[in-house]
């Protein structure tokens, strides 16, 4: 009998990884386990500390990124006002995402557009004149604020885990704390405020411009009157679509701001932290967007938006 | 003489290695203090714990008899403006140039108008010798001149105190030596009270009123310099002299 409980934990994590065929072999290697653990072997035990410390890990993140979360809008009220450096990061998040935010709209419109005229005619001749209704009404709704944000969270929120990130290790925060002032108001409030009114307007001019590519490839390639498409638009998007679309996205550009300020914090350990941290900051953005867009879009429509 | 800053029984631990072993500590007003001791002997955690960077996980520490570890974030911003702190490696803004780095506190805190805060800064940056320098980014100077630059941020609010972690080191020794005469000058000429951690001797030799030597969590020796190379401890003996064999283990 093998009671080397490090073979016993590799089988152990192996068995459940592979979607294990034998319950039998899992509760043997359970029992081993649990074996080795009530004689004190290391591994076992680290198995379940390990657990442990991801679980706590997990919570003291979440819990911080609370208290984090609230900070940054408890600072917003108090003074100074630091009117220029909202204007600089209106600048940066905003003015400078305008480009890549619109050119994608236009081409996701344009390619939404074929993939669903091109297999719809297939089934019904003169549906495409109902594109612009179905084109406008996922930009609007969906793809306009879940691309967009995604994209941002990408050139956006990197851009300010790897600053936040790079004054954090080169201690310039420690610096700013001894200058009395207060780093989250210093930094984190600016970024919040910059994204939740820039990001917004971008997501708008997505939702114009991605229906304007819509519009195009039905005229171009469907032969669709550019009025029969408005028409169909105005017919199908309500006011209530728009408010659903727009409004998801103030949601998303906090959590952009939020996630990236609050991993570049917690940056530690030079050029590497600031890189894992940059990491963290886009793949939690987008998680959570497209998590929050779930809970956001049924919580809509539980009151009928 | 006035207690500017009191330390009662700082204790601080990483893990289970304990750096400050409930340590106290008086700083009178007006004095320049250093605190030497060899590299990781708690000294910069020392200074961190009194800016508020760290909190000690026992201990005091009175700031003009207010005891800053009970105060909240937004009253210790108050306590803050009454420090100025120069960093070890001077933590320069580096999105800024040397002319925004100097004024950022003026500019938040100061009702000064901007003629008065270009006038302000030119002039505490010539005190450090870096006059003319305004436009220059942080990543183009040397370490020595960014440290010029921390001390000149530092003093732009005419703090009462000054706390400095290791101002002289990889600075040349004329800058050094520059560094040392505008810290004694700003003692003599506005009486602030300076704490400046270090392992220059030399620099303390110079500069000092009182001299603590930080050894194994603990402070080993507080005294004028006189005293501190009369003082016949075999350990400080050997780090004063900058010997390698001694007492002192070294790592």
């Amino acid at each position: 009998m093998r009671c080397d409980t490090r073979w016993y934990l590799q089988r152990f994590e192996l068995t459940c990884r592979c979607c294990f065929d034998t319950d039998i072999l899992l509760s043997v290697d359970v029992g081993f386990l649990l074996m080795g653990i009530m004689n004190g072997k290391s591994m076992g035990m680290n198995f379940f500390i390990k657990v442990g410390d991801a679980v706590l890990n997990l919570l003291e993140n979440v819990g911080a990124f609370s208290i984090f979360s609230y900070q940054t809008i408890r600072w917003i009220f108090k003074r100074p006002f630091d009117g220029k450096m909202l204007l600089q990061q209106m600048n940066e998040i905003g003015v400078k995402s305008v480009p890549v935010g619109v050119v994608s709209a236009f081409f996701v419109g344009m390619v939404m557009t074929l993939q669903i005229g091109g297999s719809m005619e297939k089934y019904m001749t003169g549906i495409s004149s109902f594109l612009g209704g179905g084109i406008s009404l996922s930009m609007v709704r969906e793809l306009a604020p879940v691309l967009t944000s995604i994209l941002l969270a990408g050139r956006v929120g990197s851009s300010m885990a790897a600053e936040v990130g790079t004054m954090k290790v080169t201690e310039q925060i420690d610096a700013l704390i001894t200058l009395a002032t207060n780093p989250i108001h210093y930094l984190s409030v600016p970024r919040f405020l910059a994204s939740i009114i820039t990001i917004p307007m971008i997501v708008a001019m997505a939702v114009l411009v991605g229906s304007a590519g819509g519009a195009l490839i039905s005229n171009l390639v469907f032969e669709v009157p550019l009025l029969l498409y408005m028409d169909s638009a105005r017919q199908m998007v309500r006011v209530s679509d728009l408010i659903s679309g727009i409004s998801k996205s103030y949601f998303f550009a906090a959590e952009i701001s939020l996630v990236s300020v609050f991993t570049g914090f917690r940056a530690s350990g030079g050029a590497k932290g600031v890189g894992s941290a940059t990491i963290s900051a886009v793949v939690l953005s987008f998680m959570m967007i497209i998590v929050s867009d779930y809970f956001v879009t049924f919580i809509y429509k539980l009151f009928g938006y | 003489m006035e207690i500017k800053i009191k330390i009662e029984n700082l204790s601080k631990k990483f893990g289970t290695f304990e750096v400050l072993k409930s340590v106290s500590l008086d700083i009178y007003k007006g004095e320049i203090l250093y605190v030497v001791g060899k590299s990781g002997s708690g000294k910069s955690v020392l200074l961190k714990n009194i800016t508020g960077l760290l909190q000690p996980d026992q201990g005091k520490i009175f700031i003009d008899s207010v005891n800053i570890l009970e105060k909240s974030e937004d009253e210790l911003i108050a306590i803050r403006k009454k420090m100025g702190v120069l960093f070890q490696m001077a933590a320069l803004f580096d999105s800024m140039n040397v002319f925004e780095n100097v004024a950022f506190t003026l500019r938040r805190f100061s009702n000064f108008s901007k003629n008065q805060i270009k006038d302000i800064v030119k002039q505490k940056l010539e005190m450090v010798g870096m006059g003319g320098m305004e436009l220059l980014f942080p990543a183009s100077l040397s370490m020595g001149m960014q440290k010029r630059v921390g001390l000149a941020r530092a003093i732009a609010l005419e703090p009462e105190i000054i706390l400095c972690d290791e101002p002289t080191t990889a600075v040349d020794p004329l800058s050094g030596a520059a560094v040392d005469d505008l810290i004694m000058r700003l003692n003599q000429e506005l009486g602030v009270t300076v704490i400046i951690i270090s392992h220059d001797m030399e620099s303390a030799f110079r500069t000092a009123h009182r001299v603590s030597m930080l050894y194994q969590g603990n402070f080993l020796f507080t005294g004028s310099v006189e005293e501190l190379k009369q003082c016949e401890d075999p350990v400080i003996q050997q780090f004063i002299n900058g010997r390698a064999e001694g007492p002192i283990p070294i790592i």
